[in-house]
């Protein structure tokens, strides 16, 4: 075989550093959306790589729901040291207090499509025309549309009808005034080639990805973690059990899964004998058929 | 999987007809990348919509409006992984008004696969195909007669098809065929090899994806840089660091190369071929890295840096197969912006010299009216000259589209002849 050639970790690195260059060199003031899990620390870690020896050009930006694993805002303060870039937070507790959201009610409330109307806001008033982010489209069905480059309009929302086709590597970002770009360079990952990755260039992620003792509910398939914002119904019972999860999003709505895995090594062995996709422990995702695609099309990330 | 494996991209394009969708289903499934919950989530729907048996062709379905209508309409990307290799599918539809969206998905692809009905053979849909895959230059077409079950696996069923179809192709570019009979529906020789057909000697699709020679489909003999961005540390052990950055469109770079900036034309050596692992001793097509050059020249995005004693063409003039992309149709000796590589100039369409007719693909030369889907040949003036290749020569330097600037939409797609 020629030498010649990449092998597919080197190849789908080599085309984010191409993407996050673009982003770079086409839009005046673009951003990470950092949520702290693995996707948006692996963009980070990419754009890290991208402008080596330079610093990394792009803020961070937190959409806080303040239902955080503590876990993750630790890690997150501890990564903005380390390399020296600019935090931005847009707090859903906030769009609360100033009205601009109303808590939902029920027992299965969550704060997750809260955060259009915060991350919106905060891309206005940062005046941020490209948000970058840690998508893939092997997540799910309505990702699997998404451009390289994706289109929002002033309203912050994407028309998946009738997106801009994209050819070769030729990526075209030009927009008006109040519309803004995503910009999704790890859209052709999958979670095994994340954790191959993460394993190989040795990526420090939050412990919560680690097997490791906690105090949890069974309740919709999977272990959801005890927290302040828990709310026990009839029946349920905190129990202590390893476990570990696959996404992170809120401590609300996260459930884990019970496992040994207690190294990168391991995780990669886990993850590639899974039969269940990760966002199948998300209760977000399970509301309807097309729960992500109408919450993309509003402005979601 | 093992480290050194390779990624392909391959696309697929047919109708709900074709057994597409049940062919990407049947791939996935045998290929056992379903997860147990996308097939709970699928059996349940069929089960809803009256189907027996699961129905592998929703797998492939989309976004809401594509699941009411039972169509795909844009380009959707799969993926799934072998001990071998890992690969992408762009899924891209069949039918004429969603030509734009094959050119799309196949743009980037290194193998077409063509599904042919075998009750039907080749039709006008079917040269269509082959005609997207040999205008985007794919390296490789693997034809797949789908519903070898309903012709009774017949030999020679399939040795017609495979006779018709090299008498359309032969007048068109397309270098590797395979042709491979197939049932998507009950699996045959698509994963595992078929019962039904021992008189098929070749090897079951996926082992085909699997083993195919991709790796010398780059260009390993032009070397092409387009720079995409200056980086410039000015911190501590970088002082007067100024790095090129980009990636490598094709050929080989090695530090000592005596290089070309295009188009000032400035000559100079590299330096050091740099990533943030590290020195390189060469690099090649598609990797990002940034160079250092001996000597302090201006340079800036959208310049290309080339080796001296091969360089591309410099020209306002181009001759392209365009495809119109857009709605709207073209606006005569209107401006619109030009994308070529990491450069942007205005360019202006100055004549159309003809149409295709992407049925019959009879030239057609009295109309220069340029509408959505369409496929034509070219003339275009830009502002400032564009370091080009042929697109035949070169897939990253022979490319462009065209941005209307009143609504910033990508409009057009470009080869250039």
């Amino acid at each position: 075989m020629s030498k010649y050639y990449l092998n597919y970790l080197d190849e789908l690195e080599s085309e984010a550093i191409f993407i996050l260059r673009e982003v770079w060199a086409q839009f005046q003031n673009p951003v990470i959306l950092f949520s702290g899990g693995k996707d948006s620390i692996l963009v980070t870690h990419l754009a890290k790589k991208a402008f080596y020896p330079s610093k990394i050009p792009f803020a961070l930006m937190h959409v806080d729901t303040g239902h955080n694993f503590p876990e993750t805002i630790d890690f997150r303060d501890n990564l903005i040291k380390d390399l020296g870039a600019q935090l931005i937070v847009g707090s859903v507790q906030e769009s609360i207090d100033q009205g601009r959201v109303a808590e939902e009610k029920g027992k299965n409330a969550t704060r997750n499509a809260l955060q259009i109307t915060t991350l919106l806001d905060a891309i206005e008033l940062n005046k941020i025309d490209c948000a970058i982010g840690g998508g893939r489209r092997d997540e799910e069905k309505a990702r699997a549309k998404e451009r390289f480059f994706s289109h929002r309009d002033d309203f912050g929302q994407w028309d998946p009808k009738n997106q801009r086709p994209e050819l070769w590597n030729l990526l075209n970002g030009k927009h008006f005034e109040g519309e803004h770009f995503r910009a999704f360079p790890i859209s052709n990952w999958t979670e095994m080639d994340v954790w191959n990755y993460i394993k190989r260039e040795n990526i420090s992620i939050p412990s919560l990805y680690f097997a490791h003792e906690r105090e949890v509910v069974w309740r919709s398939n999977s272990w959801i973690p005890k927290s302040e914002f828990l709310i026990l119904e009839e029946g349920e019972e905190v129990v202590k059990k390893k476990v570990r999860f696959r996404t992170l999003g809120d401590i609300t709505i996260t459930g884990g899964i019970e496992s040994e895995a207690d190294t990168l090594e391991k995780i990669a062995v886990e993850v590639s004998a899974m039969r269940q996709t990760e966002r199948g422990n998300r209760t977000d995702d399970k509301r309807s058929e097309s729960a992500m695609e109408d919450r993309k099309r509003q402005g979601y990330f | 999987m093992l480290d050194n494996n390779q990624l392909l991209r391959f696309t697929t394009a047919g109708s709900v007809d074709d057994g597409k969708s049940t062919l990407i289903g049947r791939l996935l499934y045998d290929s056992k990348s379903i997860f147990e919950d996308q097939l709970e989530a699928i059996e349940n729907t069929s089960k809803k919509k009256g189907h027996e048996g699961v129905d592998l062709a929703l797998f492939t379905d989309g976004l809401r409006d594509e699941r009411e209508q039972g169509i795909t309409i844009d380009v959707a990307y799969r993926y799934f992984t072998t001990p071998k290799r890992k690969f992408i599918i762009a899924d891209t539809p069949g039918h004429i008004q969603y030509t734009r969206n094959m050119v799309t998905g196949a743009s980037t692809a290194n193998v077409a696969t063509i599904l042919i009905d075998a009750r039907h053979g080749v039709i006008e849909q079917t040269k269509r195909h082959a005609f997207i895959a040999s205008l985007l230059q794919i390296p490789h077409v693997i034809v797949c007669v789908n519903k070898m079950d309903l012709v009774d696996f017949s030999e020679d069923v399939f040795n017609k098809i495979v006779n018709q179809f090299e008498s359309v192709s032969s007048k068109m570019l397309v270098k590797d065929v395979r042709f491979i009979p197939i049932s998507a529906l009950h699996g045959d020789n698509v994963v595992n090899r078929s019962e039904n057909m021992p008189w098929y000697q070749g090897a079951p699709m996926l082992h085909t994806l699997e083993t195919m020679h991709i790796s010398s489909d780059i260009n390993k003999v032009d070397a092409r840089f387009p720079v995409q961005t200056i980086l410039r540390p000015q911190r501590e052990g970088f002082i007067d660091y100024r790095g090129y950055a980009g990636r490598v469109a094709s050929g080989i770079f090695r530090p000592g190369d005596e290089v070309t900036v295009m188009p000032s034309g400035f000559n100079s050596k590299i330096k050091t071929i740099d990533t943030s692992n590290g020195q390189l001793e060469e690099a090649h097509a598609p990797m990002s890295i940034s160079i250092t050059l001996e000597d302090d020249i201006d340079i800036s995005r959208g310049d290309m840096i080339v080796r001296s004693n091969n360089k591309p063409e410099a020209t306002q003039d181009l001759e392209v197969m365009l495809c119109w992309l857009n709605n709207s149709p073209a606006k005569p000796r209107a401006k619109y912006t030009i994308k070529h590589t990491t450069n942007d100039q205005k360019a202006m369409i100055k004549e159309v010299v003809y149409k295709i007719d992407i049925n019959s693909l009879d030239r057609i030369n009295d109309d220069d009216s340029l509408n959505m889907n369409d496929i034509c040949k070219v003339k275009l003036r830009t502002t400032k000259p564009l370091m080009i290749d042929s697109y035949r020569e070169n897939r990253t330097t022979g490319s462009i589209i065209l941005i209307d600037d009143s609504t910033n939409e990508t409009v057009a797609a470009g080869m250039v002849v």
